[in-house]
């Protein structure tokens, strides 16, 4: 018998972006969103700790709470968990408590700062809640960090644990529902292919599966260098770097030519290391996880041109 | 009138600051940035070299380093305990270092217990505090409980006067400046009256008129059970109120010491040096000292000529005709070595892969030329083609910051 196949990424309506600081999470997400609406899909992508720059990827003005459309078919928001907790208050309880809603916002906000899970709650609540009810084909989540994401997708399960009766209990088990089913949900974690961001993605397999109902619906090995040389290619350019050579190549070309290889042999050594780090990661990660690698990209641009090029990268890697 | 000469040696006689006089002038220095930049790995690095340089005892206080990292420090499975970097490690890296280095890891749990053991009134709320079921689950994620635990352990290591020079390595935060307001918001978290509001109808049972409405929506939501599972819990720690302000407090005074230093690390990418220039702005704002900015993985400087460029075009444009000019050279030693092709197609990669690097090289100059703030010391670190994973690896980088 196969084993089922994981249900691929652009097919899942809920998908948490997440990486070590500098692995390029927030390139990745919004490559992800762009794709998927360029596929036609209607598409939501909610930035958690940002500030609104999430836009800046799209060319777009900085965004808030309130989506806004940034691309065709594509719409941005900010995470902001005060407003989250208003909506919710608003839709879910129907306490019109606009008037007072500053002091008891203030006191909850204090409570949701010092009461483990609750922030995450309103968050983790609010991107269940535009999947349930407001008619997106995909969220995608611009997620915390490797050290915070288990905190945040595991919040429902903590809260439960803590909370046994009242409405957030109702509130959770539906939204375990919706993040446990790996047909709707999934996490996506970038690394690169260095030390530490493979060992973070590999402890986070793990911390995933063991304390999160999320599946890891895949990894993305983000900056591969291009492979420059086969292995008889190599020993040619090792011949070229030899004194004669070099000599030879110096007078044909007119200048130097050393920098030039020098460059070259840069580019193979870092390849080398970096290829040992994922085998590791290879060797680590459950074999049906998909690994999606991008390439590193040597470019000059930021914002919508670079998002475009990962994406497309990613669509084919994904296979479209 | 001429000038008295005496100012002129003076001028001459200071010289420019460098890693080097700030790691020897001052007690504590804190290494931060944004995340995946290198910056535990700068911190061990700059600690060891003023180990090895300076006649000095060295302390270098870690968050998460890298296994291998940890390894090199004999770091693995010591904990939150400090160690001293033996001298074998050393010899392998084939230096007598003048001082001591020792190391140590931050965990969090531990230290946060070690802080309740230490600020509790008597043994009895020290034991219902530790045995709470809240606690638990709020030491891990307390606000800014990482940030704030390690500003307190650098606090409780340099009151020990056990260091000559300590080098603290911040943990990865959402916002790099986390770390910096920690004390100062667990101090406004413990002395809110907001904190007094939420808790006393669990403790007087009196719920009066304006608070009523928060408490309705409050149990409608949470349960009455975990309100007062989370009031009991406070009512628990407010007992420890005056020791943590007033540590807080002395925190807070400690990073702004004038014998305390903050270097700012960096790669030359765009986002991460935004997050950096901010960074080192803020602390100018709230007259803390930066020391110095390290720039680390820069690429080196013969990818910028524009004359390597040129070499690489024509030998990109006319790499056939190249190719069948170098056979005879190139397959001297070995024939196999000879063909023209394989050498045309090999000249063709390696033009390619120096323009394409060119590109990013150029960018980062750009990026470094256009630094919004000017340190005393600006270190620039180049790309390390393998990783570092011992002290000889160690010392590399640092004579590197060393400049």
């Amino acid at each position: 018998m196969t084993t089922d196949a994981l249900t691929p990424l652009l097919e899942r309506k809920l998908v948490f972006v997440t990486g070590k600081g500098g692995t390029g999470k927030t390139t990745v997400a919004s490559a992800l969103a762009l794709l998927a609406a360029s596929r036609g899909k209607k598409v939501l992508i909610c930035e958690i700790d940002g500030k609104g720059e999430l836009a800046g990827y799209y060319e777009a003005p900085p965004t808030g709470f309130k989506e806004k459309e940034v691309q065709p078919g594509l719409f941005a928001m900010t995470m902001d968990t005060e407003a989250s907790l208003r909506e919710y208050l608003k839709l879910q309880l129907r306490i019109p408590i606009v008037g007072r809603i500053g002091p008891v916002a203030k006191a909850f906000d204090f409570l949701a700062a010092a009461a483990p899970g609750v922030r995450e709650i309103l968050t983790v609540g609010k991107l269940c809640f535009e999947v349930r009810d407001n008619g997106w084909d995909m969220v995608v989540v611009d997620a915390p960090a490797t050290g915070h994401i288990v905190g945040q997708l595991a919040a429902p399960q903590a809260v439960n644990g803590l909370v046994k009766v009242g409405l957030i209990r109702t509130q959770t088990d539906w939204m375990l529902e919706m993040l446990s089913d790996p047909a709707i949900t999934g996490l996506l974690a970038v690394c690169t292919p260095e030390e530490m961001p493979v060992t973070e993605t590999m402890e986070l397999a793990v911390r995933v599966r063991e304390e999160t109902t999320v599946q890891l619906a895949g990894v993305v090995v983000n900056r591969v260098l291009p492979e420059l040389f086969g292995r008889q290619e190599e020993a040619v350019f090792d011949a070229l770097t030899e004194q004669g050579p070099l000599a030879a190549l110096d007078g044909l070309v007119d200048g130097d030519a050393a920098p030039v290889l020098d460059a070259a042999r840069l580019a193979v050594t870092m390849r080398r290391t970096r290829s040992t780090h994922l085998e590791r990661l290879r060797a680590g990660i459950d074999p049906s996880v998909p690994l999606l690698y991008l390439p590193f990209l040597f470019t000059r641009s930021h914002g919508l041109r670079t998002t475009r090029q990962v994406a497309e990268s990613l669509g084919e890697e994904l296979g479209y | 009138m001429a000038r008295p000469t005496r100012v002129k040696v003076a001028e001459t006689e200071v010289p420019a600051p460098t890693m080097d006089s700030l790691l020897a002038t001052k007690e504590i220095v804190v290494a931060c940035g944004p995340g995946g930049v290198g910056k535990t790995t700068t911190a061990a690095a700059s600690a060891l070299m003023a180990a090895v340089n300076h006649g000095s005892k060295v302390l270098v206080l870690t968050v998460d380093p890298a296994k291998r990292l940890a390894n090199a420090l004999g770091l693995d499975g010591i904990g939150n305990a400090e160690h001293q970097v033996p001298s074998s490690a050393f010899a392998a890296a084939g230096v007598k270092p003048r001082g001591e280095l020792w190391a140590a890891m931050l965990d969090t749990k531990e230290s946060w217990d070690s802080l309740i053991r230490h600020h509790a009134p008597d043994a009895q709320t020290r034991d219902e505090i530790l045995a709470n079921p809240l606690y638990q689950n709020i030491s891990g994620r307390f606000i800014q409980s990482h940030d704030y635990i390690a500003m307190e352990r650098l606090y409780e290591i340099h009151l020990s006067a056990e260091y000559d020079l300590i080098v603290v390595d911040t943990p990865p935060t959402r916002n790099a400046l986390d770390f910096l307001d920690a004390p100062e918001r667990l101090a406004d978290f413990f002395s809110s009256r907001l904190l007094r509001w939420l808790i006393v109808p669990y403790r007087s049972k009196l719920v009066n008129v304006a608070t009523r409405p928060f408490y309705q929506i409050s149990d409608r939501i949470l349960g009455t059970e975990f309100m007062s599972d989370i009031a009991e819990f406070f009512i628990l720690f407010q007992t420890m109120y005056d020791g943590f302000v007033e540590r807080s407090k002395a925190v807070g005074r400690l990073l702004s010491d004038r014998r305390t230093t903050f270097v700012v690390v960096s790669t030359l990418e765009a986002t991460p040096l935004r997050e950096a220039e901010y960074f080192a702005e803020q602390l100018t704002a709230r007259k803390l000292h930066l020391g110095a900015i390290v720039l680390n993985k820069v690429l080196p400087d013969y990818l910028q000529g524009r004359a390597g460029a040129k070499v690489a075009e024509v030998m990109k444009e006319r790499s056939e005709e190249l190719a069948v000019a170098l056979s005879p050279v190139v397959g001297a030693a070995d024939p196999a070595l000879g063909d023209p092709e394989q050498i045309a197609r090999v000249l063709g990669e390696v033009a390619d892969s120096y323009l394409n690097f060119q590109v990013v090289a150029l960018r980062e100059m750009e990026e470094r030329a256009t630094l919004a703030v000017t340190p005393d010391v600006l270190a620039t670190v180049p790309f390390f083609d393998t990783d570092i994973y011992d002290l000889a690896g160690l010392l590399r980088l640092g004579e590197q910051i060393w400049g």
